[in-house]
């Protein structure tokens, strides 16, 4: 059903070359300093096992087109529903009246390459059969009841979309890009003495239905779900106040988004609000640091051929040994501050513009033994789930919440602790880091990213870190 | 709007349906940000959503698409109509009882008929104002996130099989500022905002300039504080957020999965005698009215919490039936089907003056922003960052910043020692000043 980009919205919806050549030719060519076409269509599956059986299932269609034209710093906007021709027309005329003198002759180069080919599978995961799918959720249903009898609840639920998109310039400049996704997640609520608590799993990426077959992944996702449930029946109250934090690898990488990740994107420093800005060059990490945004990895989740303005993504170092390298650019912002556009212009469909955002963003390896950094601490926390993390741009402080972790008391992990919300400074919390460990993991694949009201797919990843004094917001004093 | 609803439910019948509902959005948003006074954002958008749900005997199965076309929503019957061939069935589901149906559409005056009319340019003109008030406030704010204006109008038509039919327009309006404030190398941002569904009655642009300005200028300086176990008074604005929490825990979904820490709390005292929650759809112009639920159910006035009692659960159709119990008529919809959603809820107004809860506090922490995701739904454990202002001897003394304020849920509402009589609806959920007895401040 999804062939090239370029042919889907010429047959299915008569927007041909020379038409999107015309309508951008004609409305907003020369008079703008940038302007853009997205032409998106989305189908999009989901179905919810709940009780043993799959009661809940829906498929949704959207598609649409976003019309944008900049001039210096402003941005005219408009998307509609209705790609008829006429109503497109109408879009650019709305998009321009905003922006309406270029303040340069600038014209904004594309970034060279051909877009990379990192997700094309044979069947897209929408396209797997129902009755599979059906079937693998009742499969996980029972794994989890069999696996404790405190196991109360099942909820385990399948999305998977196929999103074509289509982006043209009125320099005549086209790229399409089809984006499968998918996502297999599970809770399970346990019971024991009238106490009940909670647990979740779940993984996916840029992968066909299969990927969950493979190794049994959703075995590990229904077990991994269950055994942090019944962790936490008996965990104690958290240490409040300042502490060691060991972060395990993989999903705590959600720290680097937070702490440094949103206060590198472009924008932010341009308007010079973020905690970071004007500090490129300088030392904002110990010198074990190193972090990237890569959004080139095969059938990650955070992945992209080309990003939402269609420039190639790319391996971008963020923070080299401490040093910060380099922000995280869409085509506005890298114009206005003389930098190359680095392929982080996202958005969550047609109906929002572009903002810079991060792909794939994690930690490089260090040299340590995972075991020796445990081993380094008198008193501390070991924290090795998170559900999700926010940030105060401005001011730099962050806060993510730990749903797994326990004591380390003289080098041994000892008791389970309740879910407690770290709190740090974002420049300043990455210079404590005294150990890296050399068991870099990504994360399994369910990270989304909201910024502005836009949620997009994304990565994160890390080796085992120590970090030497963060906020616990635990209850014991 | 009804026609094609009606159209697309007549359709699915003649697909095998044995029941089906169906409902059509029409949706027209402008929105402009201006920042440091040029013109930085301007939006336009035109969006259509139809959104159908069939059952066929005891399976369900719901299908969406944007695109209204014969030939799509033909596609959309059909697909809707196939995914309920592979659901299991659950003989609790279906639509609800057609005797308890809403016979009348009351008028709740939730449109703005004149209030879009203004100019494109008018309205980046009341962005503008905003903002520059915020910019003029003081020297030390330096910086701006924007100055934004936004306005909306929907019209929602709903019907079902079993001969619903109903059709409303709504509007809304926004203004908001986020100045930032600088001073000794630190920064700080805050923002304040509007939001109404009649364009004239937005609190003055410059009054809410003022107000971000002030706020950002409030937190400068701020410092950490010891970990300690304090008084901590929620300003409005955060006491709404406690009672989301308690919306979020009383409603159906989580409560037949066990998901909630209300689970079994029907009829106990849940909170301090001083809380009283109360859920109303029916007030005439406000910003979560609507003239029926998300099944066509007629709205009213919930008391949910009733002096620290829980006397109420929020339900539709089908949770309640999974309770044993009546729909609370608290169905809302999104694509995939039907969900639970509050109206205009708040918690009722005591009798103090908030300066006095302030003034009644030793040494305690006045919070005004809270970060993150640390609250357990099942078991009510609540952790999350936190900005505010130090009380020193019943002063506001000074900003504090990277600190946590955590505790469980349901000990926070029982310990309520005082709530303010400063109850403003600037939301959907609104709450007054609130002051807890006790709460753990984790910091340096």
């Amino acid at each position: 059903m999804l062939a090239r980009p370029e042919r889907f919205f010429e047959d299915r919806f008569g927007l041909s070359a020379s038409a999107l050549d015309r309508l951008l030719g004609s409305e907003l060519a020369g008079r703008v300093d940038h302007a853009d076409l997205f032409l998106e269509y989305r189908v999009s599956e989901e179905l919810v096992l709940e009780e043993g059986a799959v009661k809940k299932a829906s498929r949704h269609v959207s598609q649409g087109a976003g019309i944008r034209a900049q001039s210096g710093e402003r941005t005219g906007y408009a998307h509609t529903d209705d790609l008829a021709l006429p109503n497109l027309e109408e879009a650019a005329r709305q998009a321009r009246a905003i922006a309406d003198s270029a303040s340069s002759s600038a014209v904004v180069a594309v970034s060279g390459g051909k877009p990379h080919d990192l997700y094309s599978l044979a069947e897209t995961p929408i396209t797997a059969a129902l009755d599979r799918k059906v079937k693998l959720l009742g499969q996980m249903d029972a794994a989890a009841r069999a696996a404790d009898p405190r196991v109360r609840q099942v909820i385990a639920s399948l999305g998977s979309e196929d999103v074509v998109v289509l982006i043209a310039t009125p320099s005549g400049w086209t790229v399409g890009d089809v984006r499968p996704l998918t996502r297999l997640n599970v809770t399970v609520i346990v019971e024991e003495n009238g106490k009940r608590e909670m647990g979740g799993y779940g993984g996916g990426g840029r992968v066909p239905f299969d990927f969950f077959l493979e190794q049994e992944r959703w075995r590990h996702y229904t077990s991994e779900a269950v055994r942090q449930a019944v962790i936490k029946l008996h965990a104690v109250a958290a240490p409040a106040g300042e502490l060691t934090v060991v972060l395990g690898p993989g999903w705590p990488g959600i720290l680097l988004h937070e702490a440094v990740g949103h206060g590198l994107e472009g924008d932010f420093n341009r308007k010079g609000t973020s905690a970071f800005s004007g500090r490129l060059g300088q030392q904002v990490a110990s010198e074990l640091v190193t972090v990237v945004d890569d959004g080139t990895i095969a059938n990650r989740r955070g992945s992209l051929n080309v990003d939402d303005e269609g420039n190639v993504t790319r391996r971008n170092v963020l923070i080299e040994n401490g040093i910060l390298r380099g922000y995280m650019q869409d085509r506005l912002n890298s114009r206005l501050m003389g930098m190359a556009a680095t392929g982080n212009g996202r958005r969550e469909s047609y109906a929002h513009p572009p903002m810079p955002r991060m792909t794939n963003t994690f930690m490089l390896a260090g040299q340590d033994d995972p075991a020796d950094i445990i081993r380094s601490v008198p008193r501390g926390l070991y924290a090795v789930n998170f559900g999700g993390g926010q940030v105060d741009i401005t001011n730099g402080k962050f806060v993510f919440s730990a749903s797994e972790a326990y004591l380390i008391e003289d080098g041994q992990i000892t008791k389970a602790v309740k879910g407690a919300t770290l709190i740090g400074n974002g420049p300043d919390a990455l210079t404590r880091v005294s150990r890296v460990g050399h068991d870099l993991k990504l994360d399994e694949g369910v990270g989304t990213c909201g910024k502005d009201g836009q949620s997009v797919p994304v990565g994160v990843g890390m080796p085992t870190t120590r970090i030497d004094g963060i906020t616990v917001g635990g209850t014991q004093v | 709007m009804l026609d094609l609803v009606h159209d697309v439910l007549k359709r699915a019948g003649g697909r095998g349906a044995t029941a089906a509902d169906a409902f059509l959005l029409e949706d027209q948003a402008f929105s402009a940000q201006v920042r440091l006074g040029q013109v930085d954002t301007v939006k336009h958008a035109r969006e259509q959503h139809l959104s159908l749900r069939v059952f066929v005997g005891q399976s369900v199965a719901a299908a969406s698409t944007s695109d209204l076309s014969r030939a799509s929503v033909e596609r959309l019957v059909e697909e809707a109509v196939s995914l309920a061939r592979v659901t299991a069935p659950d003989a609790l589901g279906g639509l609800p009882e057609a005797g308890d149906l809403a016979r009348s559409i009351p008028s709740l005056d939730l449109h703005d008929p004149t209030g879009h009319d203004l100019a494109p340019e008018d309205k980046i003109t009341l962005a503008r104002r905003c903002e520059a008030a915020a910019l003029e406030t003081d020297p030390r704010i330096t910086n701006s996130e924007g100055g934004d204006f936004a306005d909306r109008q929907t019209r929602y038509a709903y019907g079902t099989s079993h001969g619903f039919a109903g059709e409303y327009e709504t509007s809304s309006f926004s203004l908001s500022a986020s100045p930032v404030a600088s001073q000794n190398g630190q920064m700080q941002r805050d923002g304040w905002y509007h939001a109404t569904r009649k364009r004239e009655r937005l609190d003055a642009p410059e009054d809410i300039g003022r107000t971000a300005a002030r706020r950002a200028l409030r937190r400068l300086g701020a410092r950490r504080v010891k970990t300690c176990e304090v008084p901590v008074i929620f300003d409005p604005e955060m006491a709404a957020s406690l009672i989301r929490h308690i919306a979020g825990a009383a409603a159906g979904p989580s409560l037949y999965r066990g998901a909630s820490f209300l689970v079994g709390k029907l009829g106990e005292q849940i909170a301090s005698p001083a809380v009283t929650l109360v859920d109303d759809g029916t007030v005439p112009g406000a910003l979560g009215s609507r003239p029926f639920d998300g099944e066509g159910l007629p709205v009213r006035r919930t008391v949910v919490v009733d002096k620290g009692v829980l006397t109420s659960y929020l339900l539709d159709t089908y949770t309640a039936r999974k309770l044993g119990m009546a729909s609370t008529h608290h169905a809302a919809r999104d694509g995939s089907g039907v969900t639970v959603g509050t109206t205009n809820f708040y918690l009722a107004a005591g009798p103090t003056d908030p300066r006095v809860l302030v003034a009644g506090v030793k040494q305690g922490l006045y919070v005004t922003e809270l970060i993150g995701f640390g609250v357990n739904g099942v078991t009510g454990d609540y952790s999350r960052g936190a900005v505010g202002m130090w009380i020193d001897n019943g002063e506001l003394a000074y900003p504090v910043e990277e600190i946590t304020v955590a505790g469980n849920l349901l000990e926070m509402f029982r310990a309520i020692e005082g709530v303010g009589n400063d109850l403003v609806f600037r939301d959907r959920t609104a709450a007054p000043t609130v002051l807890i007895g006790k709460m753990v401040v984790a910091g340096a």
